[in-house]
């Protein structure tokens, strides 16, 4: 018999409740994570990857694109849906910039939890709280999961 | 910045055609870990013609009508003082590989608070038949003299 892939199962909807934790991930960011982001998004400015650049308009350093970690603190709510098509709306405000240092990079955290449930579309609001150097980096971060 | 930019609305881009390998290297860069987003047997088993390209992909598309933006003439954005202030995605569809996008951008709003302006730039992001995939809405905050 030939070998297959199963489809992923999505989350039981009826088993969450809000404030629900759902999913929660380290991330561990270096001068090399900004440069590949750079590289695959195509967002070139440079006080992304040089410090002169970031000083001279003067920042605290090197920042991570605001748009890399947007898209990888969605990462961890892809894999408890299950399939990242079940992602229908997605929106953030930064806060505040995540200095990623040349030698020690930056440690981001991520946690996910239910923040409402839309029992009609079997839609979740899912919260994150993004954080920095214990500092939230990310506002108003919400995922919309459908489950139908 | 030029407060008669708002309800301006720009050309489409030129059609934009997704790659796996672009999926896969920007799956990579956004530390994605979900199989579907690069195992193109995964994406078919799960219902999907091709790979699935991560939630925030669209900002790939979605930065060629910045570009336009920000060439404007008349805009008067300096882009050395440019801040990203928030940014959604609304999706009718997930983008997948193979698919050809265009976006067109409309500047839904131009605000001033001080010496500060802000821009709400919406792009809509559609395939080859035109149909919807995303709506990109990005708010750029230009900072003004210190």
């Amino acid at each position: 018999m030939p070998e297959t892939v199963a489809a992923p199962a999505a989350p039981d909807f009826d088993a969450l409740a809000v404030g629900d934790i759902v999913a929660e991930r380290e991330f561990h960011l270096t001068r090399d994570s900004l440069v590949r982001y750079a590289g695959a998004s195509g967002d070139f400015n440079p006080i992304h990857y040089r410090d002169d650049v970031a000083a001279s308009v003067g920042l605290p350093g090197v920042l991570a694109h605001g748009m890399l970690t947007m898209g990888l603190a969605v990462q961890p709510v892809v894999d408890w849906a299950g399939d990242p098509a079940r992602v229908a709306d997605y929106q953030v405000r930064f806060t505040r910039p995540v200095v990623v240092d040349p030698e020690t990079g930056a440690d981001v955290s991520v946690t996910a939890k239910v923040g409402q449930l839309d029992a009609e579309a079997r839609a979740v609001r899912v919260d994150l709280t993004v954080s920095f150097e214990g500092a939230t980096v990310l506002g108003k971060a919400q995922v919309r999961v459908v489950l139908a | 910045m030029n407060p008669e930019l708002q309800g301006r609305e720009f050309a489409p881009t030129a059609p934009y055609l997704v790659g796996r390998e672009k999926v896969r290297e920007f799956a990579r860069a956004v530390f994605a870990t979900n199989p579907i987003n690069v195992d193109v047997d995964a994406a078919r088993a799960a219902g999907h013609a091709d790979i699935v390209a991560p939630p925030t992909f669209a900002v790939v598309v979605q930065e060629h009508t910045l570009a336009q933006l920000l060439a404007e003439p008349d805009a008067g954005i300096d882009f050395t003082r440019v801040v990203h202030g928030d940014q959604r995605f609304t999706s009718t569809r997930p983008i997948v590989a193979g698919d050809e996008l265009t976006a067109t951008l409309t500047v839904s709003s131009v605000k001033t608070l001080g010496a500060h302006s802000m821009v709400t730039a919406e792009s809509v992001i559609t395939d080859a038949g035109g149909a919807h995939v995303v709506t990109a809405i990005s708010t750029l905050v230009v900072r003004g003299d210190d």
